[in-house]
């Protein structure tokens, strides 16, 4: 995003007058919670949701004595990723020990990777959506891919002045992505969070449930003007959903904006995102200043994998190359088939791929139905089916409709035995009823498609009748008159005439009428 | 003086076997003698009626004629900071003074697994912080040996496992589990003339020892023959899922020749010139001497060698040690477990208030320089560069026991253990805890930096009739040519470790 600078006075000589453009530079640290069975070093169990202090080893608690043992599928997660991610792995990593004192951090420290990560120098291209604007790829670099604990939860009584620890998350894996400062917008950060989540859940290595802090956003946000050095950045933490990370960040480049235009300063801080609001805030923050004294972990030795082309995992050591034929299509290849195999566009293609049970849907239905044009199946899933569900607030995983009624739909639609105001009306009643059947709604609802020339044709002679003041203008030339005469013959048809039909038997009786 | 005090494991074990003994009995002596020497102050804690009830199981299985091992129903005392499943274990600090593990030590389950009979926990310095076990909030431990029991003028047994070694010395049990992170096993083993064993790092499992120095910290053996020490050894060492330091490759259970056995000729001892330092006493130059010539007249090849680092090693261990406690010791906050002061202001307050209250000023010490020495700017000049000299010394050791040349390479060192006879408590204590473990750790925490296993014999009594004692070193996993050496001139030497007259001093 570029501004026009807002030029206070200056004694500046005339050289530096020239307005430059300011740039607002943006970089994201996502931190992924692996989905795995138990915890990153320890047996105890991830469920989220658990009763509180339930998921706890004593490990966990940092009972003394107890020492961490690597969980090897959280290992092989990370993996699964950064190559996912087109990361360097490492042959050998390390694990550090990072300290502070909170209360829901019961050892003092937290076991990362400081010194040497999983992987490094990885790389995402991925669309970014603006409303209104043209799609366009973006690419951001991934310096680093770590494996650390999560803490766990403190829960503050502020009646009885009493703080509770609850330490199911205490020793949760997680991987910590941190990108380079490549991104310029919050709808492109709000994009590459985006691909990351679609590409995280085709690799099931993490749920990305934001709502349960599966995934957890932080976004560093400076603006400085166009050849000068980066600007102060702040730090907006634990970003809550997509729409929050695009809205926070947006509105914290326009906050320094403001701020510098005002002839403030930009502080390096953390701040929170107000969702209620919609405003981001300074944390009173302690850590600023902390000095993490970070310090190998002597209780795991160095973490070696395997790197060697068409080597196989042993018990002692993983293999890159086995995991890497472990990788599914990841998303962007996906919209390459889309595009190249199904012939569809750009724009359809994204829709697809960010909803994975349409995507499922429509291969499905492409594959049945071979000689249907994906383009009728496609627009019938985005336009009408996932419109149906957005109208109704209703996520299409929870549509229950199933595949098969939706391949009789887009059959009953090619075949013109219904049209799509049918087609609609059976995503509602199939909705609300699902053990129905399509063929049986039809009939019982009486939703077949009018194609019977006759019949058509009076009906198309009574909405000639009805509407005499458009006949009139079509006549006068307005040929957009026609759609109100077509609209008449809907109405009067209980919108089952076949349109198609309708529009050619219209314009040939008004033709004939003219003359 | 009981007789079967001066058997071995084995011989014990026979005697159970065929009945002469029973595992029942020597319990029940063990821990009326506990008792009545309450003044050595070993134990901490004894717990009768769990060691009654492994000793009737153990007797049990001897009726069966099905022992579990060559440990039934042998009596051994465990260090008391190694996880006792709800058995109190304090590391002798007030800190830890009421918790009560939820488990056991790996050390201590095989242990139990191997029938043996655990009499309860033992003294120690704070945290295993210490060389004298005269940090400890239940006062310090006695050395049985001291000329002088009753008044102040007794000698300090030895640290920090000084309540185990304390314990074997005194027969009150066959073994005692200690912990060595710079000597603490071997260095009450000296002092006490008990045999105290440090195996390689990574043979037996850390888990449930609860941690001085991650890297160093070795689950050590205190017993009074060399035979018993590997009898313990063979029960506990072994890789561990629990610890994931500890070595994969499996163990085999040592077996020691026969004493006649050993063919001496074979074995290149090297005496590393660096360990004849300032402060080594008379007495324990000339035993040194006089066990190298045994072993040349019996055919061994014995050479002078040079290990060039081993003087910073001291200095490094004392950097990496600090740290790894500043770090280990974050924790102890007050709010899973551990001393929880009274002042709920604030969090931060509870925490300062508990660790305040809850440390003793050795280890709050050791805390805010190991803080010091992790800041960022202060790392690489202090802990990075700690870590690189521990690689020289831990090289030095490669050198000479995998020179490429056959004259340069020796299977074994030989050095003192502590640089004197032990010293009385009034002359030790007047000593900071900084000063008493830069003497009393130089000989024996190089093989804590290099992971390499030790062990520490007894040799003859001083002029002032205490124990004076020998190290060897090998390198890693090669403790059975350790121990056999050990063996051999543990023969020679014909040292009781029951001979301090107790008895007489006590009337």
């Amino acid at each position: 995003m570029n501004y026009l600078i807002i030029r206070r006075l200056s004694t500046q000589p005339k050289l530096a007058q020239i307005p430059k453009r300011w740039k607002s530079v943006v970089g994201l640290e996502v931190h992924a919670q692996i989905s795995s069975a138990s915890k990153l070093f320890s047996g105890s169990g991830t469920h989220f949701g658990s009763a509180l202090n339930t998921s706890v080893a004593y490990f966990d608690a940092s009972i003394p004595g107890t020492l961490p043992v690597l969980n090897r599928k959280c290992v092989e997660s990370g993996i699964k990723t950064a190559l996912a991610l087109g990361c360097q792995v490492n042959e050998v990593s390390m694990f550090d020990r990072k300290h502070y004192f909170y209360a829901d951090l019961p050892n003092g420290y937290q076991i990362t990777q400081q010194r040497a990560a999983l992987a490094n120098n990885g790389k995402m291209t991925f669309p970014v959506i603006t409303p209104g604007k043209k799609v366009y790829y973006k690419s951001v670099q991934l310096l680093q891919l770590q494996l650390e604990q999560d803490s766990g939860k403190s829960l503050h009584d502020e009646q009885l002045k009493r703080s509770l620890v609850d330490l199911n998350r205490a020793g949760l894996p997680l991987m910590e992505l941190v990108f380079a400062p490549d991104l310029e917008t919050g709808e492109e950060a709000a994009s590459l969070v985006k691909e990351l989540m679609l590409i995280l859940r085709r690799l099931q290595t993490c749920s990305c449930k934001m709502e349960e802090g599966a995934l957890r956003v932080d976004a560093n946000i400076s603006i400085h003007q166009e050849g000068d050095p980066l600007g102060v950045r702040t730090e907006v933490k634990n970003i809550g959903s997509v729409r929050s990370i695009s809205q926070a960040i947006t509105f914290e480049i326009h906050r320094q904006l403001e701020a510098v235009a005002q002839g403030g300063v930009i502080t390096n801080e953390t701040r929170s995102w107000d969702a209620e609001h919609r405003r981001t805030v300074a944390m009173r923050d302690k850590e600023v200043l902390q000095d993490y004294r970070f310090m190998p972990e002597p209780n795991l030795p160095p973490l070696h994998l395997n790197l060697k082309p068409g080597s196989k995992s042993t018990e002692d050591l993983v293999s890159v190359a086995a995991l890497s034929e472990e990788i599914p299509e990841l998303p962007e290849d996906t919209r390459q088939r889309l595009m190249e195999q199904y012939q569809l566009n750009a724009e359809t293609a994204i829709i697809l791929v960010n909803e994975p049970i349409l995507l499922d849907y429509f291969l499905k239905i492409s594959k049945d139905l071979s000689d249907v044009p994906t383009k009728v199946t496609s627009n019938f899933l985005i336009n009408d089916l996932l419109t149906y569900c957005n109208k109704s607030n209703l996520d299409i995983e929870d549509c229950s409709i199933t595949d098969s009624d939706l391949k009789n739909i887009v059959k009953g639609l090619h075949s013109e035995q219904i049209n799509l105001q049918a087609a609609r009306q059976l995503i509602q009643l199939l909705h609300t009823n699902p053990t129905a059947k399509v063929n049986e709604l039809i009939k019982q609802h009486s939703l077949e498609q009018i194609c019977d020339l006759e019949t058509i044709e009076a009906l198309c002679q009574q909405a000639i009748s009805n509407q005499p003041k458009a006949v009139l203008q079509y006549h006068k030339g307005k040929t957009k008159a026609l759609f109100a005469i077509v609209g008449e013959v809907a109405k009067i048809s209980g919108q089952k005439a076949n349109m198609k039909s309708v529009v050619e038997c219209l314009e040939k009786m008004l033709k004939a009428a003219k003359k | 003086m009981r007789r079967h005090l001066q058997w071995s494991i084995k011989q014990l074990t026979s005697s159970y076997a065929d009945g002469q003994l029973s595992p029942r009995r020597v319990t029940e002596q063990a821990l009326e003698d506990s008792v009545n020497l309450k003044t050595l102050n070993a134990f901490v804690r004894l717990t009768p009626e769990e060691a009654r009830q492994q000793a009737q199981q153990s007797e049990q299985r001897y009726q069966k004629k099905q022992p579990s091992s060559g440990l039934d129903g042998v009596t051994i005392a465990i260090k008391d900071n190694f996880c006792t499943e709800n058995v109190h274990t304090t590391c002798a600090s007030r800190m830890l003074q009421d918790f009560v593990p939820p488990y056991d030590a790996t050390v201590c389950s095989r242990l139990r697994q191997a029938g043996a009979v655990l009499l309860g926990k033992t003294n120690m310095d704070q945290f295993a912080m210490g060389a004298g076990t005269v940090d400890s909030i239940y006062g310090p431990t006695k050395n049985i040996w001291s000329e002088d029991l009753t008044q102040n003028n007794w000698r300090i047994a030895g640290g920090s496992s000084g309540g185990s070694a304390s314990a074997v010395a005194a027969g009150l049990c066959f073994a005692g589990i200690g912990s060595d992170t710079g000597g603490s096993t071997r260095n009450p083993a000296s002092y006490c003339g008990v045999v105290g064993l440090k195996p390689t790092y990574g043979l037996v499992s850390r888990h449930g020892l609860i941690p001085l120095v991650n890297s160093m910290d070795v689950p050590g053996i205190l017993a009074r023959s060399v035979s018993d020490c590997v009898e313990v050894l063979n029960a506990v060492a072994g890789p561990d899922g629990k610890d994931s330091t500890t070595i994969r490759q499996p163990f085999t259970k040592l077996q020691l020749p026969e004493v006649d056995g050993l063919d001496l000729q074979t074995v290149r001892i090297g005496i590393p010139k660096e360990y004849h330092c300032n402060g080594l006493s008379a007495e324990v130059l000339e035993t040194w001497t006089k066990v190298a010539d045994l072993l040349e007249c019996a055919g061994a090849s014995v050479q002078q060698v040079s290990l060039p680092n081993t003087a910073a090693s001291i200095f490094v261990y004392s950097i990496l040690n600090q740290c790894e406690v500043a770090s280990n010791m974050a924790r102890y906050d007050g709010i899973e477990f551990g001393h929880r002061a009274a002042d709920e202001r604030s969090t931060e307050q509870l925490y300062a208030q508990s660790r305040a209250e809850g440390f003793n000023d050795v280890v709050k010490t050791r805390i805010l320089t190991g803080n010091f020495l992790l800041l960022r700017k202060n790392y690489d000049h202090y802990f990075e560069k700690a870590l690189r000299v521990r690689r020289l010394i831990a090289e030095d050791f490669l050198k000479v026991f995998e020179a490429p040349s056959k004259e340069d390479r020796v299977d074994i060192l030989l050095t003192p253990t502590t640089l004197t006879e032990a010293p009385l408590y009034k002359d030790f204590s007047s000593l900071s805890n900084r000063d008493q473990c830069a003497v009393q750790d130089f000989c024996t925490q190089p093989a804590n930096m290099a992971g390499i296993p030790a062990v520490s014999i007894p040799i003859r009594l001083s002029r002032s009739g205490l124990p004076l004692s020998l190290q060897l070193m090998s390198r890693s996993l090669n403790e059975q040519l350790l121990l056999s050496v050990a063996r051999w001139i543990e023969a020679q030497v014909a040292f009781d470790s029951l001979d301090h007259r107790l008895e007489q001093k006590l009337s």
